[in-house]
Order: C-alpha cells, then structure tokens, then sequence
C-alpha cells in the first residue's frame, strides 16, 4: 500500500512522473498548500512577475523541447491572467497544462475571496479542461491531461484544483491507463489518399510543398527532408513552420503571406499543385481566398479532422500524423518511383528556372544605411551571429516579420514566435522557457520597444535565475506595424502609436544588476551584438533603429498574395503630430 | 437553413457548455437544443438545431467531435431520421368554439391534458412544421400560451459507433497516441 499524502503531494507526484522538471508560476492563497510541498521538491519552481507570463514561459518551453510545459496559478486573478497564454497557445497547438488553484468546493459559487469561475472562462481558451473537486479524481485527471495535451493536435490543458482537494489526504494509486472514448487521435493517414497523393506529385509539373507549424509539432523534418529532395519539390515553411526545412537547403525558397518573400508567394499563386503539410490556409498566408493558388490542386495532410476543407476544399485529403504519412508517402515513392516522361522533367526544370528567377527578381535583402541602424541590418547581424543555430524568440509586429524573413534556421524548434494570436509581451517570457529548457543554447530574444515595454517585469525573473538572455531591442520609437498601417491605409494619421518615453537601457539593465547599452550607429551595431554575446550573463541591447521603415513585401489585408507592395511608393518622412 | 445535429456525449460536468460554446463562438444562434439520458446512464443525447449553412454544419460537426466528451456527432440534415417535437398550448376561447377546438386538436393528433370553463391545455406531438401549423390554427380561435420541446431526432440507419481503446501507461511515459486509420 502505498504511503498516505496530501492532495498537494500527489499532484508534485503525477507532476514528477510525466518528467516535469520546471514549473512557471505566481503563487497565492488556495495554493499555498502545493507551494509548501513544493519547497523541498527536486522539481525547479521559476517565479515569474506576472501570471500571463508563466503561460508564455510555459510555451517557450514546450516549443524548443516538444515536451509539455507546465505553469501554475492561484484562483480568480491569477487564472485569468493566464488566459492570453492560453489563447495563444491554442492557436498555435502547443502544448501546455495550466495548473490553477479554486476556492474550497463548499465555496465555490459564494463570491468567495479570488473566485472566478476558471473551467467556464478557459473553455474557449484551452483543448480541454477539468475541475477537479474530489482528490480521488486528481491523479487521474493529470495524469490524463498531459496526455490531451501531447497527443493529436497538441494544445493547452487547464486543470483547476480546489483548495480542499490540496489539503485532503489519500493514497496516489498509479494510473496505467487512460480511457478516453471519444478522443479520436488519427495519426497513419489513409494508405490509398497517400497512393493517391503521391500519384499527383509524380504527375504535376508545378509541384510545392506549403509546410507548417504541424511539421514541427510532429518531428517530421528530417521526413520532409527526405520527401522534398527525393521529389525535389520547391519549398516554402509558414512562419510557425520556420526551420522545418532548413532555411540554407537549396529546396527551400522562404516564407510565404503577407509579409512572406516576392518568390514564395509567386510559387504558391503560381503551383499547379500544393502539397499542404501541417498548415491550416490561415488568412495571413492566403491573402483573398478566392485568389489563392486559382489552378493549383490540394494534397492536405494534418492530424485534425476540422482543418481539412475549413479553408480550401482539397483534392487529396490525408488526415494523420505529418511525420508517419510523410514515411508512408517516402516508402511508396522509393518503392515505386515510375518512369518520368522527358516532357515532365522539362517542366519541372522550367518550374524550377521560374523559381530561381523570382528569387532574383525580388530578394530579400538586408538594407543598410551609412548614418542609421536599418532594422533589416540588424536582423541581419544577428542572423550572421546565430549562424543558424541559435534559439530566437520573438514578440510580435515589425520586428517579428523581419526577424522571420531574414534570420536563418537550421533545425526546427529554434524559432519561437507567437504566430496564431500575435500576442505582444511573448518574446521575453518564452525566452526565459527557452533557457530554462536549453541551458546550452544561446537564446536570443527580439522584441519591440512597445512589447519589451509589457514585458519589462520579467527581467527580474531573468536576474533572480541569471538566465544569459541577450534582449534584443528593436526601438523605433513606434508600435512599427500599426503606424506602417496608418501609414499606408489611414493617410499616415499616426494615433496613439508613438513611443517617446523609453528607459534608458543601461540604467534599466543596472537596475536589475546586469548589462544594458543603447546604440544607434551602424558600425556600432556588430560589435555591440558580439558584446552581448560575449557576455556570460544577461545582456540587455537597446538598438536604436530607423523609425519609418516598413516591411516588405506587403500583400494588403484583402489583397491576392501575387500582388504585393514590393517597396515604398514614395519617401515616407512624415513626424508624428 | 436550419440544420439538425445529433450528438452522443459522456454525461459529465461542462459537456454541454462544451457543445454550447462552440456554436456561440461562432454567432451561431440555437433554434433548439435538447438532451436527455441515453440507454447508458453515463451518455446522453443531444438533439441540436441550428441556423446555418452547409458547409458551416460540417465545420460544427467535426468541431464538435474534436470535442473529448463528445463520442458521436452526426448529421440528420440530410440523412434519414425521424424528426419529433412536442408541444404543450393552452387556449382560452369562448365557449361557443370548444367543440371546434377540439375537432382541429383531433386532427392534429393532439390530446387534452388540462380543460376548464376558460378553454384547454393540448398536447401535440410531431414535426415540428406540423406544430407551427397548429400553433396558427389554435391562434385563430383564441389566446393562447405555447411551449415547445425543441426537436427530438433519431437516425433510421445506424451509424457505427467507433469508441477509442484504452492508452496503456507504459512505465512513466505514455505510449504513442492510439493509431486508427
């Protein structure tokens, strides 16, 4: 018989079986129990200043390991302040449990003290969710959430816990199995969709692979590897599917949508067939629907049911797991590889001369100036710094689509953006995840002024664990892609997007005990970034950079993706009121 | 159009808020929604329509089996079924038209389950455009209250029910996810 413990004991027991061993989270009231426990336990516990940013860490966690990522939160305020991470997490399948603590079960519904009601407010922000009101239950209900939240699609799990169930007393009898009958997991793919799928890559002449967030999620790069260079199949990687082939593979052409490279989205308007793995058409990528990929056929493979014919009808649905159809589909083609008529392979050389022109047509280039940092220069060194191999994290807006255009990666789980919601105030918290799961790595953190400045209470999480973050600051006096808006869409009447009062960097990073600097001249800018680098601790680099500048390409909200703003249409030099 | 959805769901705490969520959040506006116990006490019925499209229903059909606790979610729209409501009308009309009252109930298949000086309360059981039709008549003579059931549906064809096996635990990982084709 196994020995008698508190509620709070048992669920640090489940915790330390599903191989946790760090936790993101604020404590409070009615989980003061699980932080007593927690105080002579192995499993790391990292504070974070704000209950949104332990979801966010969470994630930073689980997106460069794969593995689940755990944040914790007391009742009522501290569990509605998760929810942007949770929401975030949702929209870009990753996944998380959120632990949170409840009021005692007797007053639940009373207007207690820090009441909330959390399983009806995270409904819509999670996979799935659970109340635990009975320590019987609460084993089996960890245990069974880390299990939704992995598997299938993965996604967030919240699992709110009830102060008494903490408190009460009983035995953690192990779970050794789950039984959920109605989660449907379809993870093989249907073997004659797959014939026929690699029938239509044998036949088209203008093959591409549109890979994404799910080709990540499920492992499968080194798959894709092998099925784009055995079919030598032109490829572009979404912003959440970035490093899923290596930005340096000569099949790779770059990121597609609305800030996606002039030569991606011509190859997507331009395919006569699209190979569609673990993307979900989103809006950002498509542009007009009813002017995406016109004559091009579908193979659509993804392990969700309701991703398939939500956006675009396709000819070939597959729904399974990215990485198993992508062997399947392998194995079929090397065991069968037909002859290829002369007529295909002129075709396809053709498709692939096409391509390289649109690359050289239009590049993505990193511009520079003689008195100013440029932000593509600085995306640039950065990128020449990480060679590839760093962990990058972003926020979101300007900084983010530059980031993505310009900096290369050569495995998956080395960039780390919040693409589905476009939360800003991730970048630094899924920083901290990052480090926290890859000590080894060095992790940078691109940030704008205007999401640096959510963010700000988490350097003292980044001092207090002596995290090396290098914080990369972005600053260009703006929240960037909202004035780029009103630049281009609302007569450049720049409201309320002006950020003219910004901490002095290194004052800010001296506050917490660690190095900050503020540059704005470009032969400045290398060094200071390898200063950084260098630096064993935490470094805090404030780049003062051009401040009307916009991203491009740009394909305008409700435009074709084959019509892009390729640059601005005139000098663009108006201050701000 | 108005669409009908059947589904089979675990009898649990949130499952019908689960159901429930996923059409509002989409601005999908309910015409009705009925559940009710099944053979197995830990399962339920759920009958729902709803006002949208053809292709917004498959979208809510595939949603709504996503859904952990939802075992079964079909679609009635364009299958087989028998499609029933019940309505409950109490009528108050002078005396001079009882008997015509009670004639078109009669024709209706309905049943007098309450009557009094003022009038009476009928039962109605069938489609529900049926019940609309009744509704319009019994207003014709009289004020009248009306509650309706909402549409209770059942398939004609059975459709296989395919339950997911049990996960083994296998030491502290789990196993990979179940594998169906």
């Amino acid at each position: 018989m196994s020995t008698l413990m508190s509620g709070a004991k048992m669920l640090l027991e489940c915790l330390a079986r599903e191989g946790v061993d760090c936790i993101f989270g604020y404590p409070g009231g009615v989980t003061l129990p699980f932080y007593d426990v927690l105080y002579d336990h192995h499993i790391r516990h990292i504070l974070v200043r704000h209950e949104e940013n332990a979801a966010f860490a969470a994630q930073g966690y689980a997106r460069v390991t794969g593995k689940v990522g755990v944040c914790c939160a007391t009742s009522g305020p501290g569990a509605t302040n998760l929810t942007t991470g949770l929401v975030d997490a949702l929209m870009d399948s990753i996944p998380i449990v959120a632990l949170t603590g409840q009021v005692p079960t007797k007053l639940i519904g009373s207007d207690a003290f820090q009441e909330a009601d959390t399983f009806g407010i995270t409904r819509s922000c999670t996979k799935h969710n659970y109340l635990v009101k009975r320590l019987e239950d609460l084993a089996a209900t960890v245990h069974e959430a880390f299990y939704v939240a992995a598997s299938g699609r993965p996604g967030p799990v919240l699992v709110d816990i009830t102060k008494d169930v903490f408190q009460g007393q009983g035995h953690y009898q192990p779970v050794t199995s789950i039984h959920l009958p109605g989660y449907k997991v379809f993870t093989e793919g249907h073997t004659g969709q797959i014939r026929r799928a690699a029938q239509l890559i044998q036949e088209s002449e203008r093959p591409l692979v549109y890979s994404g967030g799910g080709v990540i999620a499920s492992d499968a790069s080194s798959e894709l590897r092998e099925f784009v260079e055995r079919n030598d199949l032109p490829t572009v990687n979404t912003l959440m599917g970035l490093g899923g082939l290596p930005s340096e593979h000569p099949n790779f052409i770059s990121m597609p949508g609305m800030h996606g490279s002039y030569a991606a989205n011509m190859a997507l308007s331009g395919c006569d067939l699209i190979i569609a793995l673990g993307v979900r058409f989103d809006d950002r990528v498509t542009g007009r629907l009813a002017a995406f990929a016109p004559h091009a056929k579908v193979i659509h493979v993804d392990i969700d049911p309701a991703e398939i014919g939500k956006i675009r009808t396709p000819d070939v649905p597959i729904v399974g797991d990215v990485k198993r159809v992508l062997a399947k589909l392998n194995k079929l083609m090397a065991d069968e590889a037909p002859a290829v008529s002369e007529t295909l392979t002129a075709a396809r050389r053709a498709w692939w001369g096409q391509i390289r022109h649109w690359k050289l047509e239009h590049p993505l280039q990193a511009s520079t100036s003689e008195n100013e940092i440029k932000p593509q220069h600085l995306m640039s060194e950065i990128d020449r710094l990480s060679g590839g191999q760093a962990i990058i994290t972003s926020d979101v807006g300007q900084h983010q689509m530059w980031a993505a255009q310009l900096v290369r990666f050569s495995h998956p789980r080395l960039w780390v953006n919040s693409g589905g919601l476009g939360s800003m105030g991730f970048g630094l918290p899924a920083a901290i995840g990052a480090q926290m799961a890859r000590p080894d790595k060095l992790v940078f953190s691109i940030v704008g002024d205007g999401g640096f400045q959510m963010s700000i209470p988490e350097l003292g999480t980044i001092a207090s664990n002596g995290l090396p973050i290098k914080i990369i600051i972005m600053n260009n006096g703006y929240l960037g892609m909202v004035r780029q808006w009103q630049t281009l869409f609302y007569n450049n009447r720049l409201s309320s997007v002006t950020l003219d009062c910004f901490p002095d960097a290194e004052k800010l990073a001296g506050a917490y005990g660690f190095k900050g600097r503020t540059i704005d001249k470009p032969w400045e800018l290398a060094s200071a970034l390898e200063e950084a680098v260098r630096e064993p601790g935490p470094y805090l680099l404030n780049v003062k950079v051009t401040s009307f500048e916009n991203v491009y390409p740009m394909v305008p909200a409700g435009g074709a993706i084959n019509e892009m703003v390729l640059g601005p249409p005139q000098p663009v030099a108006v201050p701000a009121k | 159009m108005l669409q009908i959805i059947s589904l089979l769901l675990e009898n649990k705490p949130g499952a019908l808020m689960r159901v429930t969520g996923l059409l509002t959040q989409r601005g999908y506006n309910i015409e009705s929604l009925t559940v009710g116990r099944t053979l197995d006490p830990e399962l339920s019925r759920m009958t729902i329509v709803v006002d949208v499209d053809a292709h917004q229903r498959q979208q809510v059909i595939k949603q709504a089996n996503k859904l952990i606790n939802v075992l079964q979610a079909s679609d009635l729209t364009e299958s087989p079924a028998v499609i029933r409501e019940l309505v409950l009308v109490r009528i108050k009309m002078p005396q001079e038209t009882r008997t015509a009252v009670l004639k078109e109930a009669e024709i209706f298949g309905g049943r007098v389950v309450d009557s009094s000086t003022e009038g009476f309360a009928i039962e109605v059981t069938g489609d529900p455009e049926k019940l609309d039709e009744f509704i319009d008549v019994m207003r014709s003579y009289g004020e009248i209250d009306v509650t309706r059931s909402g549409a209770l549906a059942i398939a004609l064809d059975s459709k296989k029910l395919r339950l997911q096996p049990p996960v083994l635990k296998v030491g502290q990982a789990l196993s990979p996810a179940h594998t169906t084709e």
